[in-house]
């Protein structure tokens, strides 16, 4: 398997999101990507089918989403880092595979390029109504990470950064792309090696005599090992003991389950990023992400030249999600405009952390298309006037 | 002109999204500025109208569609008849003038720009696979977007192996066209 400067395409390129997410994986370290190509995600598969045969990598094309959510979760008990890329649909299928990798701490990464749903819905357009899918989809109680990519070149620096929280919070870690960003040609520059920063597997150093795969030494997290290397592992998707053999107790499901959800959601503050601009005394702040947020700023910027104290916050993650930080904007300005290419999912949540300190409205539309700078222009003057 | 909102359309297989991507990566690798480019997907983007958008300016750009072009370049009568309402009073419109016949819905001002690109690369070179160059030569010629120079790079790095000397030899016969008054036949 090589590493380092030699695989990596360090400077300036005009590519589209996709193939910039496929070279961000590549940069990140992942060497296995098992899929089943779909629109409007494709070009990611097909530029790693060509990349991987370089670097040693492999891409491994399924029969369907069930099998591709699944095989590279093998690999990456393996020893590799590994993801899945998918849309939509295929999205739809991997849920199962989302718990799984959530209940044996898989460190996995789902990349979902969304496209305007329900079903099979516009496989070429975008849309952002996937994003409580991801946190909710796969049934039971668990902790996932979503980011969510704004431009060519976030698709690439963020899907690192995706590999990165998998490795560290060992659960699975979802990119919650667009068709836009996803298919748009834009400036990427992608770094040296040494510019890139990559969490490498924590794999334990004790003997198998000391070893428990699920065992909590250290923090909240299990260290790890590679299948063959020695150590004994058991893996089921049962309730289990640190062993990774069942127990069907209540005590066991009890601190599994808390544990499983809390290595996450108890460190909101270091995985949750945002950023914000003219927040502080304006009067309406436009909180959004992926491309929609782009518009946002297209927005802001328009009705600041004339005059309006508006500002601007884009979720970088949508989860887990960062309740004090929305309380403390909502605490700084007097309305919230929250703009997403659906028919309103994360205004539920910037609601209920806001807690009734300021009105929320939504801005959205059922997907298939961006959402026009003027639309959200004209609600910033609604809700002011 | 230095930012642009600019539309590419034509049939699928013309070489609309490798002008579109000739002209970004010209602006964003060659030249060190900011463009975005957007193409049509799905079944259309074979054999029937396709397009590309693509937009050039000084600063990042936040809004990656054409809402009213500034450049309009034509390949076919159909991409004309789908696009043309979208160009904005003052514009540029180029066009592949054996294939398409402008109409009343150019608007005022517009520099209307006509180019027998197919008929040009044909002569020259024995193939019309080309003639998109002749286009964005013409294109760059006419409006000063973006340096010659910088798209010659983008051409040799854009383009399939093997085809580069004819590209760029396809673009400068655009290229130097320079006046639209010396385009035989054009308008």
């Amino acid at each position: 398997m090589l590493r380092g400067e030699t695989v990596l395409r360090s400077g300036k390129h005009f590519m589209d999101g996709n193939e910039a997410c496929a070279e961000g994986a590549i940069a990140a370290g992942c060497r296995f990507v098992s899929g089943y190509p779909i629109t409007p995600s494709t070009e990611i598969v097909e530029h790693l089918s060509r990349r991987f045969p370089e670097i040693g990598g492999m891409f491994l094309q399924m029969e369907d989403e069930l099998s591709a959510s699944i095989c590279f979760q093998g690999a990456v008990w393996a020893g590799v880092k590994g993801m899945t890329v998918t849309s939509g649909p295929g999205f739809s299928l991997m849920m199962e595979h989302i718990g799984f990798a959530a209940m044996t701490e898989t460190p996995s990464v789902f990349v979902n390029v969304q496209r305007a749903g329900p079903s099979t819905g516009l496989p070429t357009a975008p849309a952002q109504q996937d994003v409580m899918q991801a946190r909710w989809g796969s049934h039971g109680d668990y902790g996932i990470i979503a980011l969510s990519p704004a431009s060519p070149q976030e698709c690439h620096d963020l899907i690192i950064t995706c590999f990165n929280y998998a490795e560290t919070y060992r659960c699975p870690v979802l990119f919650m792309m667009d068709e836009t960003v996803g298919h748009m040609h834009g400036k990427v520059t992608i770094p040296s090696m040494e510019d890139i920063h990559v969490v490498e597997r924590r794999i334990s150093t004790r003997s198998p005599s000391d070893y428990a795969p699920f065992r909590v030494v250290e923090g909240d997290v299990p260290e790890m090992t590679r299948a063959g290397a020695g150590h004994r592992i058991h893996m089921t998707g049962l309730t289990h003991d640190e062993r990774g053999y069942p127990d069907m107790t209540t005590a066991a499901q009890e601190s599994l389950v808390r544990r499983l959800c809390g290595k996450v959601n108890n460190h909101v503050k270091e995985i949750s990023m945002m950023e914000s601009r003219h927040v502080e005394g304006s009067d309406v702040v436009v909180i959004s992400y992926g491309i929609s947020a782009q518009i946002a700023g297209h927005a802001v910027d328009a009705v600041r030249a004339a005059g309006i104290r508006a500002g601007q916050v884009r979720l970088i993650s949508l989860w887990p999600f960062d309740d004090e930080a929305i309380r403390n904007i909502a605490r700084s300005t007097r309305h919230i405009i929250v703009l997403e290419m659906n028919l309103g999912q994360m205004v539920r949540e910037v609601e209920r952390a806001v807690r009734g300190i300021v009105p929320v409205h939504a801005v959205g539309n059922a997907g298939g298309r961006v959402i026009a700078p003027d639309c959200v222009v004209e609600k910033i003057r609604e809700v002011l006037r | 002109m230095r930012d642009a909102s600019i539309r590419i359309c034509g049939m699928g297989g013309q070489g609309v999204i490798m002008s579109g991507l000739v002209l970004g990566r010209a602006v964003s690798i060659y030249e060190d500025r900011w463009s975005t480019m957007i193409q049509s997907f799905g079944p259309e983007a074979r054999g029937s109208t396709c397009s590309a958008q693509v937009l050039v300016a000084d600063v990042p750009i936040a809004f990656p569609y054409v809402r009213r072009a500034d450049i309009f370049m034509a390949f076919s009568q159909a991409g004309y008849d789908r696009y043309i309402d979208e160009l904005g009073e003052g514009g540029v419109l180029i066009y592949e003038s054996d294939l398409i016949v402008p109409d009343r819905r150019v608007p005022d001002q517009v520099r209307r720009i006509g180019v027998p690109a197919s008929r040009m690369v044909r002569d020259a070179f024995g193939t019309a696979v080309m003639f998109n160059m002749v286009m964005i030569g013409q294109l760059v010629a006419a409006t000063g977007l973006v340096s010659a120079p910088a798209v010659q790079q983008s051409i040799v790095t854009s383009v399939p192996e093997g085809t580069t000397e004819m590209n760029c030899a396809a673009f400068d016969l655009g290229f130097q066209l320079r006046r639209p008054d010396r385009v035989p036949d054009g308008q």
